[in-house]
């Protein structure tokens, strides 16, 4: 066992344990995108960034690849760690603004302006469809291509794979494009609708095929009802 | 994907493709099927070939018994591999940060204008492939142009149409290049 402290909380976990398993343990919520149970980490969407270490040798560090270790100081909530988060939501923001995943961990942590250019990207790289696919169901049916801004995933040539058996597992675990959050604005960067549970809709114009993920729905109810009243 | 399709759309007639199955798996075994080898055994490839074929990708999937999708990753993510056909000779025009500042982008286009094809793509008589470097270390001799290993230096629009020239008579081993 190691014995660590995280936000002031001595724990102690199992060797081999990571950050991010530990502050889970002791119930210190660690956003994250690309971790996944099951999976092994990857560290890519560093959003589970948390601070080591102390004084002017504090550092920031992707929790969900940094082991646990004996003595270690670690803060997960900590300015430095906060404003890093919000910087690294805005910019996921900016390519996956359909996501209503990263739409609600925007909100979540009070992000109310979006100062990046709108990419409408369906993918953020965070490789999750690329382990699921190998690590959970064995395949290797899609990976990593090129490099750099080109950067994408996907099969080999861009053909259906032979080893692909549609499983589906891919598109299980995205967090970029399972739900889709399309507000009254999709132009606006910021949906917020959920998250401040002020329903978007109801000082907009009645809209028929946007999908909300509101259940029960007020504005829809409130609407529902007046259009019977006939107001 | 974008980039594929548009490099598809202007490709040249390929040559269907004829790649010899023996030749790949001999080229894999001289490497010993080692895990390290990938890029060693893709260079070869591309030297036979001049470019990796798609079969040949597959054949070594299965030779190393590595899934394609880890060649796959590997032949896209190095920019020296390329997976369309390239011409006979290559013409690599520097537009490294020296060169850039001596003119290399009018190079480039003059290249582009005297072969009727963009960056990245072959003339449709397979003879040239044109891409351009980020730095091929002779910043001093910049603009630098290297046409299938040969180096000529200090090149200018108006010089182009001479590479050109000496590269379709084919180049001598030892050309002396300074112009």
């Amino acid at each position: 066992m190691i014995e660590l402290t995280i936000n002031g909380v001595l724990v102690s976990v199992e060797k081999g344990a990571t950050i991010l398993e530990a502050a889970e343990f002791l119930g210190f919520p660690i956003p994250t995108l690309c971790h996944m149970e099951g999976l092994s980490p990857y560290g890519a969407c560093r959003l589970c960034v948390v601070e080591i270490g102390e004084g002017p040798k504090a550092k920031l560090v992707s929790s969900c690849t940094y082991p646990a270790e004996a003595g270690l100081k670690v803060r997960t909530a900590s300015t430095r760690v906060l404003r890093t988060r919000r910087m690294i939501l805005e910019l996921l923001l900016a390519s996956c603004p359909q996501s209503k995943i990263i739409q609600d961990l925007a909100s979540a942590h009070g992000i109310r302006r979006q100062r990046f250019k709108q990419e409408y990207e369906d993918c953020i790289l965070c490789g999750r469809c690329v382990r699921m696919c190998e690590e959970q169901m064995m395949a290797k049916a899609i990976g990593f291509r090129g490099r750099g801004e080109k950067r994408s995933i996907g099969t080999p040539f861009d053909v259906q794979s032979d080893v692909c058996r549609l499983c589906g597992g891919c598109m299980y675990v995205c967090p970029a494009c399972q739900l889709r959050c399309t507000y009254t604005e999709p132009e606006k960067a910021i949906c917020g609708g959920c998250a401040n549970l002020s329903p978007p809709c109801i000082e907009k114009d009645p809209y028929d095929d946007m999908l909300c993920y509101m259940s029960p729905c007020v504005a829809c109810e409130i609407t529902k009802t007046e259009m019977k009243i006939g107001v | 994907m974008t980039q594929s399709t548009t490099q598809l759309m202007n490709l040249p007639s390929c040559p269907n493709d004829a790649v010899d199955v023996h030749v790949i798996q001999r080229i894999v075994e001289e490497h010993n099927q080692t895990r390290g080898a990938l890029i060693a055994v893709l260079e070869d490839i591309q030297a036979e070939y001049g470019y990796l074929p798609e079969t040949a990708l597959r054949t070594v999937a299965e030779a190393t018994g590595r899934s394609l999708v880890d060649i796959y990753g590997v032949a896209t993510f190095y920019r020296s591999f390329s997976l369309q056909p390239r011409g006979k000779s290559l013409i690599s025009v520097c537009l490294g940060t020296a060169c850039h500042v001596r003119g290399a982008p009018m190079v480039v286009e003059e290249f582009e204008r005297q072969l009727g094809i963009r960056v990245g793509e072959t003339t449709s008589d397979m003879a040239f492939s044109l891409e351009t470097v980020n730095c091929l270390g002779a910043c001093a001799l910049g603009p630098i142009v290297a046409v299938d290993g040969h180096y000529f230096s200090k090149v200018d629009p108006a010089k182009v149409k001479s590479i050109i020239r000496k590269a379709r008579l084919g180049l001598s081993p030892v050309e002396e290049s300074v112009a």
